[in-house]
């Protein structure tokens, strides 16, 4: 008997996709190696400190030119609305392992959602308050007190990315059936059923 | 500039343990400069003794209307006589020099912001020192200095400052620029010899009316190992802009003290976190129910290969004449599941 699948991602998406992770990880393991002494070793991994300070902002640019055509692709999938404060306040149950008190969502849950925008605004202030202290192509142009600001809120956007990234990976090894949506761009009739209800509905006419 | 001497590490940036310190406390005890402006005639015979033994040439700047020269500290002028004239009551001209460079901090802004271990040390003696070979090139020691002091070179991205001639304190030495000066307006001891005659010098400034006369060792910073004594101690901003009340920035202080620490155990914790989750609750599956003939399998499709529902375009999806969108065969190259669909 033959399996019936959804396209969730078309290959130019998930190509997309690969280039943004992959980036990010060489843009978030350069970074913490300045991060915290405890993870300096990361730098390693790089050539050494000098090395690991003069790429990681090469690595965060092309993740951020990256993520800004996933942006545009997938922003209107991820605009918040009132049934995803339902969600928000039934996802407790669920995290206890209990999905039925869920409401059906669509292509993208709440979670995805936020994960989504916290991935679009940390880039962003990432992008913005990096260049302030480019060191030394653009670090001549901002005063020291902009510099002090720009380090911080780059940072506290870092944590919070990562954050994020960690959340959204677990939950795709979490939800069984989620990776191949990104290595192969299809998933399985029954995975959109369970977790995605109304986008199976909308894929399939409701058939 | 280097680590290999004798002097002791009681500090070292980037660095969570402490430095071995059985020998420096108590017997080691605590160095100052002391530049007393009241005698200083801007000679600049410091800068130049700084410039010999550090074997720094910088290059031919620009007059920009002030006796300032090189007009600011750059990565091979580690001191720079600063030239003010100030009116610090109408009508009263004075003649400022303040010889500006590092300040060598008890608590370094620049250690603390620094990321990269010892690349910037603090000596049991209190001198603050880059170690060049460790520096990274990334300026949040510029950032972190509650003084502007480090400079990043252009040619090879490290930071440089004064090193308060560790090299020559070591060996019991004192620093080039106190031993150059010509008026004895930069004397080197102990930071407790040097208050000793900074009293004396603030005793001979108020006798001669300069009631404000006073040292300059910060307390916002933990003091400082180089020290003015200053004939208006009470304005120091009449020196170049000398800070009042000099602090490491709330933004690098917070940041670089308690919370950075807990954003790695966030960080951490959530990929522990999310471990232990998956191993108490387990993974959200779909469970095959037989029950259902459109659970998972199409009842459509026999004995044929796998079917793709596409996509439908979003132009069509979003017309309300739109036909539904049938379930295809896939419709793009890749064909990874071919087979027609019955």
């Amino acid at each position: 008997m033959s399996q019936r699948y959804l396209r969730r991602y078309k290959d130019a998406t998930r190509m997309n996709h690969w280039f943004v992770a992959i980036l990010f990880f060489a843009a978030a393991l350069t970074g913490l190696a300045f991060f915290h002494p405890s993870m300096y070793f990361f730098s390693a991994l790089f050539g050494g400190g000098q090395w690991t300070r003069i790429l990681h902002p090469f690595f965060g640019v092309a993740m951020v030119l990256g993520f800004a055509f996933l942006f545009f692709t997938m922003w209107r999938d991820n605009v918040l609305d009132k049934t995803d404060v339902e969600w928000m306040k039934a996802s407790p149950a669920m995290l206890k392992g209990d999905k039925s008190g869920m409401p059906p969502v669509g292509k993208y849950n709440a979670g995805q959602k936020l994960v989504f925008w916290v991935f679009g605004i940390s880039l962003l202030l990432l992008f913005v308050t990096g260049f302030m202290f480019w060191s030394p192509w653009f670090v001549g142009f901002f005063p020291i007190l902009v510099r002090r600001i720009a380090v911080v809120v780059h940072a506290a956007s870092a944590v919070a990315l990562i954050l994020s990234v960690i959340t959204h990976i677990y939950a795709a090894i979490w939800v069984k059936g989620t990776v191949r949506a990104m290595t192969r761009g299809t998933v399985t009739e029954r995975w959109a059923k369970l977790n995605h209800p109304l986008w199976h509905k909308k894929m399939t006419r409701g058939e | 500039m280097s680590s290999l001497q004798t002097l002791d590490i009681a500090a070292r940036s980037a660095t969570t343990t402490p430095s071995p310190d059985i020998r420096h406390r108590p017997q080691v005890q605590e160095v100052a400069k002391l530049i007393d402006v009241s005698a200083c005639i801007g000679c600049k015979a410091c800068q130049v003794a700084c410039m010999q033994w550090n074997d720094l040439r910088d290059e031919v700047g620009t007059n920009t209307g002030s006796y300032n020269n090189p007009n600011d500290l750059t990565p091979s002028s580690w001191t720079v006589m600063r030239f003010a004239e100030v009116e610090p009551t109408e009508g009263h001209l004075e003649w400022l020099i303040r010889k500006d460079g590092c300040m060598h901090c008890e608590d370094p802004g620049c250690l603390k912001s620094c990321p990269a271990p010892g690349a910037i040390v603090k000596y049991s003696n209190g001198i603050v020192d880059f170690i060049s070979e460790h520096c990274v090139g990334c300026g949040n020691c510029v950032t972190g200095c509650p003084f502007d002091v480090p400079r990043i070179s252009k040619g090879d991205n490290k930071a440089y400052k004064c090193s308060l001639c560790s090299d020559r304190v070591t060996v019991g030495l004192e620093p080039a620029c106190v031993k150059a000066c010509p008026t004895g307006a930069i004397h080197f001891g102990t930071k407790e010899a040097m208050h000793t005659y900074a009293d004396e010098r603030i005793v001979d400034l108020k006798e001669r009316g300069f009631s404000n006369a006073g040292v300059y060792d910060p307390a916002g910073v933990g003091g400082t190992h180089v020290m003015y004594v200053l004939q208006h101690a009470d304005r120091p901003g009449l020196y170049s802009n000398l800070p009042k009340d000099p602090h490491i920035s709330p933004m690098v202080s917070l940041w670089k003290g308690i919370a950075k620490p807990l954003a790695v155990f966030a960080m951490v914790g959530a990929v522990v976190g999310s471990f232990f989750h998956y191993m108490k609750v387990g993974p959200i599956e779909a469970k095959e129910d037989p029950a259902d003939p459109s659970d998972g399998t199409d009842p459509h499709a026999h004995g044929g290969g796998d079917v793709i529902i596409e996509e439908p375009p979003r132009t069509i999806a979003m017309s309300s004449t739109a036909p539904p969108a049938m379930p295809t065969t896939p419709s793009t190259p890749s064909g990874m599941q071919d087979g027609p669909r019955v």
